[in-house]
């Protein structure tokens, strides 16, 4: 009896901080978000509840455009950092000696830590017109006049991919860790060309951490604001963009909250049917990492 | 089989992707910090030679960081921002450990997808639901008591909330990968020698996890410093550093201070990256 109330008062204790944590900091703010983007106002300090802000939001071209432009380049961009990323996760976990391979594997993470404002800095210095690769093209003469690399999709793209690729590489490294290697030598016996075995045997069993990767790359490329708008400067048209503006420039609360609800909705939808397709769950692929 | 000749041309051409990525990697890194030492007003080629001046410097329209009384209050509230989320993420992922490895309770594994979720919500959403939480609170308690809760406006608070909301996920998640590989029989051993349950915990239980409670601090502290997105909705007069860096691009445009500031905090984050590698290293494999 004594252990078993000893047992109920530590659960609870330390369910608290989770219940505190989720509940007041993920939950509630989500519900108030939602009732908030019901909300109209009809004149100042009145408000009606309702549909609007949504309707709005599928009246106005501009908005569900911005939105699915947002949707799109993020795959596109989920599915190069994959076709980028799997390589060198595979180089990482397979074929680098056993010292090489913690240095490769650090030298991955370095970057991870430093600010995204810093690396959209670094890039900005190099791509803009009067930038470090514009100049060195110039002095070796390979081009005339100075060349704008800034402010298109191509460069938001990549700088996105930049900005994700070691969220996608490590939980493919710790999967492909976990793989025998007995199984890819076994595949060649057998008389499996390298592709096939790439196909039948290293893909399958690197599917929840290709997923795990693909989903964490999704969300964090759609969410993302600062990689858009410095390196696609003020009309890159990402979504995220819109919210800030609806929130700060035009301080029309009610209608952001609708938009954020909009993107997370949105979001959450390609990545279940993303789980769907590959016949994983979030448990276990996000998870689990 | 594959003849061996081709199989090593395969493989330096694997070699040399490998190099590449590297580079890609790197450059950006590379180009933010070494135009701090550059003796020009502009970050931009041509190289005018060596300089320490935007370090040190104390006049205009050189000033370098160390003088730059905006930068370093910037400095100084990342600092205070990411140590309160640290020993707050740190706190809750430890009782998060616990509770996910150590207890049986219904509706387990709902929990724990619950636990996960804020590391895939969007920093903007995290961000403006948070803010829109705040306010209503406010608002709600202004109108009905005519008391203004300073604390619940944007300002250190809300952005110490909001970068925790997800940092705990990160923190609880290096923690309890490691509570897991925890010998229970252990514990056990101590208690059969007739220690008690705080004692058990402080003497066994809490050295074990400390690698995992420094490099989940140390990662906090990093996340916290770098994070852009959730704050620049919670932000007040108390902006830390990638505020006043955005702003000072956007609305003053670059001058190399700003890549002396990237300097300082690429080789601090290099830093603190090895070191909690280094203490997550088993002395023992």
């Amino acid at each position: 009896m004594m252990v078993s109330d000893g047992k109920k008062l530590g659960l609870f204790l330390l369910f608290t901080p989770f219940a505190l944590w989720i509940g007041l900091l993920i939950i509630l703010p989500h519900v108030g978000m939602f009732i908030l983007s019901l909300k109209e106002k009809v004149a100042p300090r009145v408000y009606e509840y309702g549909l609007d802000n949504y309707i709005n939001f599928i009246q106005e071209p501009i908005y569900w455009n911005t939105l699915l432009r947002t949707g799109v380049m993020s795959l596109l961009v989920t599915v190069l950092t994959l076709l980028i990323g799997f390589p060198v996760a595979y180089y990482i976990a397979k074929i680098a000696g056993k010292r090489s391979k913690g240095a490769l594997f650090l030298l991955c993470l370095i970057p991870l830590w430093v600010s995204d404002l810093i690396r959209a800095f670094g890039w900005i210095l190099l791509l803009r017109e009067t930038g470090v690769v514009s100049k060195s093209l110039q002095s070796v003469g390979l081009i005339d006049t100075p060349i704008e690399f800034l402010y298109n999709d191509a460069t938001v793209v990549m700088g996105l991919i930049y900005t994700v690729v070691l969220f996608m590489i490590v939980p493919l490294v710790s999967t492909l860790d976990g793989m025998d290697n007995e199984m890819i030598e076994a595949g060649y016996n057998l008389g499996g060309s390298r592709l096939t075995v790439l196909r039948r045997i290293i893909v399958p069993y690197a599917m929840p951490g290709i997923v795990a990767g693909c989903i964490v790359v999704f969300m964090l490329t759609a969410g993302s604001y600062l990689t858009p708008i410095l390196l696609g400067g003020k009309n890159s048209s990402w979504f995220t963009e819109q919210i800030y503006d609806q929130f700060i420039t035009r301080y029309n609360w009610e209608s952001g909250a609708a938009f954020g609800f909009v993107l997370l909705t949105f979001t959450s939808f390609v990545v279940w049917a993303g789980l769907r397709l590959s016949g994983q769950t979030l448990s276990s692929t996000v998870a689990k990492s | 089989m594959v003849s061996g000749a081709t199989n090593r041309i395969m493989l330096s051409g694997y070699r040399v992707y490998m190099a590449l990525f590297f580079l890609f990697l790197a450059a950006p890194l590379f180009s933010a910090a070494l135009f701090a030492f550059n003796d020009s007003l502009f970050p931009s080629l041509p190289w005018k030679g060596f300089t320490l001046d935007w370090f040190f410097n104390d006049t205009e329209p050189k000033l370098g960081m160390f003088n730059d009384r905006r930068l370093l209050r910037g400095l100084y509230y990342s600092f205070v921002i990411a140590s309160m989320v640290s020993l707050l993420s740190i706190f809750v992922g430890t009782c998060n450990a616990f509770l996910f490895v150590r207890c049986e309770f219904r509706a387990k594994n709902f929990f724990y997808i619950l636990m996960v979720l804020p590391l895939i919500i969007p920093g903007v959403i995290l961000g403006i639901s948070i803010l829109v939480m705040a306010s209503n609170m406010a608002n709600g308690v202004e109108n009905s008591t005519g008391i203004e809760l300073e604390f619940l406006r944007p300002g250190l608070l809300l952005v110490v909330l909001g970068q925790f909301s997800f940092i705990a996920t990160i923190c609880s998640l290096v923690i309890i990968a490691r509570l897991k590989k925890f010998d229970i029989a252990m514990e056990e051993a101590a208690f059969n020698l007739g220690a008690s349950r705080t004692r058990v915990l402080r003497t066994i239980t809490l050295p074990f996890l400390r690698p995992a409670l420094i490099a989940a601090g140390i990662v906090a502290f990093l996340v916290s410093f770098e994070n852009f997105n959730t704050t620049l909705f919670l932000v007040g007069s108390e902006a830390p550093l990638t505020i006043t860096m955005y702003d000072r691009m956007v609305k003053v445009g670059s001058t190399p201070v700003l890549n002396a500031v990237s300097f300082v905090l690429i080789l601090g984050s290099a830093l603190l990256a090895v070191l909690s590698i280094a203490v997550q290293r088993d002395p023992d494999k």
